[in-house]
């Protein structure tokens, strides 16, 4: 009897078991954002926040309604949060549909890893689709001569902003040339205001600054090398000068206090220009619409100014040039289903920019990457800032995309440390191109 | 109860005591099973798989490729390793150092049977029951040098940059570490201080000691094994903050709170490198197997032994 009992426990341990068995082995591949969606529609992540995320929400409810087949899921992350999320998702091969990204590096790694659809073709049987969008948009997009993404949103460039409030109380102009911002950071240190809002924890915050400063001393070409990683391209005279001119702005605190405690991600860098704790911001215009959706009518009232990076005396490169997002780009995952690839791509076609989108882009401050819309523009409460947004996009004799995006993910990681640790000068200006320059090629 | 119980069946019991004894045994083999299924399953296979990849190199998203010894030579050629390894046993002591005393303390003060110590011990509990990430959340929000507590309540001292220094950050995630798992360990000691016979402290009392004498030569020694348990988790436990810095510092300002587990985490998933991350992943358990030993030995062999021997 009690031989039995044993045998019907150990069975009933086995028997409970078996689903704790059969969840731990199916769950290595079978469930997942990648396969949920498989009833004919697509999943796709994009970025939480205001007021790009009621738009794309719109934009999915439209089409979804418009072809109740063809469903589009969306879920959203925060940013830095979703850079490292899908990075995860597709290497552990549950990745969305539709993969939202910066182009640049990160798609490379990707498309080497035949993780993301070779969407030329696709183009090539849409002339009209690729004749819709600025040409310039799909550099960051093309990888060895072939297109992975499809550029949308707008195009972003680094814009330094400033409040004219404390500007017209401290009687004086916004700056021209890195001298001017050297005598603001005294002329407003003077009157208690912080002469630059930063939020430094994110990092690639810090890295705007770098990328204006090495493009006014040197010119576009020496990150273009860096880009293509020759050799000693980091050692350039000109990194070293950036840095230095980096540090001096630390040094005589140009920068708000606590500046490397705030982060991005809560928008209280914006909050410090809109309030008056500081004058001036580099940042990137999608924070125009933040801006004016959070900073009361800061930027209704015309609160908000805007300049070009301003000059270095004796630099190489041209003051129209600008830095910044191109667009955001969108690919295919090469792991979804058939039907799920062509629901994708039909909502990349018909359901991504369409007239209401365009709208609602134009509505929140941003320029919309779209040929032809010139009379929106100046039709817009905020024609003064598009435009300057349109011009710098349109003519600049180069347009850098940020470098965080640019570079390989392993680069731009070290290269965020190190402008970390450059902007806290715990490393000089050389050790910084020493440390960079062990990364070209990586 | 007891008496009905305990008379006729422990004469049938204690003849087949030795025949049963090896059943139970048996018995009890299997019930480890489920145990032993989920270890090999969530812990020796994904470190078998982790030693694997640290001799190859892997971006987390193409192929794998066979690297060799390459990830081991370049992290221990990377002074971030060392940086980080100092961080992690600076944390850990620091963090023993400063949490061991309060929450002894506590927990000898919460062991009284008093009403409101009840309550005083519920409240000592309430940071335990916040997620790691809300606490970082809250902190960060109450040290920023512009919006935080300074401003709200205009105390200047306060307004630090508080996550911007490195010292001060670093100070400042050893703080929030321990205000957030003070009341466990106080819980422990609380516990560990009501197992303590009374009858030791009555017959101090009439030996004359006092409280202090009492605390020192009682309810020190008594805790012994309490306070191996306890420092055990904290030591081994620190290896593992991961989720409080990342959200607080992010491993900032520079490298100056980046530790072994978070620089684990940026290797691995923010620079793409899972090779490197494996080495500093196999570091991680050689270390938190060398400090769980070194712990139990201190604890002595007779650790399975009772306390109460010779009462």
């Amino acid at each position: 009897m009690k031989q039995s009992q044993t045998s019907r426990r150990s069975f009933l341990a086995l028997a409970a078991l078996t689903p704790f068995a059969v969840a731990a082995t199916s769950a290595c591949g079978t469930s997942g954002p990648g396969a949920s969606s498989g009833g004919g529609g697509a999943s796709m992540w994009y970025l939480s926040g205001e007021p790009n995320q009621t738009t794309m929400q719109k934009a999915a409810d439209a089409f979804s309604s418009a072809n109740p087949n063809d469903k589009i899921t969306v879920t959203y992350f925060q940013n830095d949060a979703y850079k490292t999320k899908i990075k995860t998702a597709i290497g552990a091969g549950q990745a969305p549909t539709i993969i939202y990204g910066w182009g640049g590096g990160g798609l490379k790694t990707y498309a080497e890893a035949s993780q993301v659809e070779d969407l030329t073709s696709w183009f090539d049987a849409n002339p009209d689709l690729k004749k819709k969008f600025f040409p310039a948009s799909f550099g960051a997009a093309t990888i060895n001569g072939k297109i992975y993404a499809l550029p949308n949103q707008y195009v972003a460039p680094i814009v330094l902003f400033y409040n004219k409030e404390l500007f017209a109380k401290a009687g004086v102009q916004p700056p021209k040339t890195w001298d001017d911002i050297m005598s603001l950071v005294k002329t407003f240190n003077g009157m208690g205001v912080a002469p630059f809002s930063l939020g430094g924890q994110s990092r690639w915050t810090s890295m705007m600054w770098l990328e204006y400063l090495l493009d006014r001393i040197g010119g576009p070409d020496v990150f273009k090398a860096i880009f293509e990683g020759k050799p000693n391209a980091w050692m350039d005279p000109a990194v070293i000068e950036t840095g230095t001119k980096i540090q001096e702005l630390v040094s005589a605190d140009g920068f708000i206090k606590g500046f490397s405690s705030i982060t991005a991600d809560s928008n209280a860098d914006q909050a410090l220009l809109f309030t008056g704790k500081a004058a001036m911001m580099l940042h990137g215009s999608w924070t125009y619409g933040g801006m004016k959706k959070n900073g009361q009518n800061f930027v209704q009232d015309g609160k908000l100014g805007f300049v070009s990076f301003p000059t270095v005396a004796g630099g190489k490169g041209d003051p129209k040039n600008g830095v910044g997002n191109p667009a955001s780009y969108m690919s295919i995952s090469s792991k979804a289903t058939d039907k799920e690839k062509e629901t994708a791509k039909k909502f990349f076609k018909d359901g991504i920019l369409t007239d209401t989108v365009i709208d609602a882009y134009i509505n929140s401050g941003s320029v919309p990457i779209v040929n032809g819309i010139e009379d929106k523009l100046n039709s817009s409460a905020d024609k003064d800032f598009l435009n300057f947004v349109y011009d710098m996009a349109k003519n600049a004799p180069t347009f850098q995309q940020s470098w965080d995006q640019a570079l390989s993910p392993t680069a731009a990681e070290a290269l965020l440390n190190n402008i970390d640790q450059l902007f806290l000068k715990s490393i000089t200006p050389q050790q910084f191109a020493e440390n960079m320059n062990g990364t070209l090629g990586k | 109860m007891s008496n009905a119980v305990s008379t006729a069946p422990r004469a049938a019991a204690r003849r087949s005591e030795s025949r049963d004894a090896g059943q139970r045994k048996a018995a009890l083999a299997w019930l480890t099973l489920p145990a032993l299924f989920f270890f090999v399953v969530f812990a020796v296979i994904p470190l078998a798989g982790v030693l694997i990849l640290s001799f190859t190199s892997w971006d987390g998203i193409g192929a794998i490729g066979a690297a060799g010894m390459d990830n081991w030579f370049s992290v221990f050629a990377d002074p971030v390793l060392y940086n980080a390894l100092g961080l992690t046993f600076l944390i850990m002591i620091v963090s023993w150092l400063v949490q061991t005393p309060i929450s002894l303390l506590l927990g000898v003060f919460t062991a009284g049977s008093q009403r409101y110590r009840a309550a005083l011990a519920v409240l000592y509990f309430l940071p335990l029951l916040l997620s790691s990430a809300a606490v970082a959340i809250a902190f960060k929000a109450l040290l920023d040098p512009n919006f935080g507590l300074a401003t709200g309540l205009g105390l200047p001292f306060l307004a630090q940059d508080w996550l911007g220094v490195p010292h001060l950050a670093l100070g400042l995630v050893i703080f929030v570490i321990a205000w957030q798992f003070v009341p466990f360990h106080t819980l422990i000691y609380q516990g560990g201080v009501r197992q303590i016979p009374k009858s030791l402290y009555e017959a101090a009392q009439i030996d004359g000691a006092g409280t202090v004498k009492q605390f020192f030569h009682i309810t020190l020694p008594q805790l012994k094994y309490t306070i191996i348990t306890s420092s055990t988790l904290m030591v081994v436990g620190s290896l593992t903050y991961f989720d409080l810095i990342f959200v607080l510092t992010g491993g900032g300002p520079g490298n100056s709170t980046r530790i072994l587990a978070l620089d684990m985490y940026l290797r691995g998933f923010r620079a793409n490198l899972m090779g490197p991350a494996s080495v500093i992943a196999v570091i991680l358990v050689i270390i938190g197997l060398a400090l769980a030993l070194f712990l139990q030995r201190l604890g002595g062999k007779d650790k399975q032994g009772s306390q109460l021997e010779g009462l």
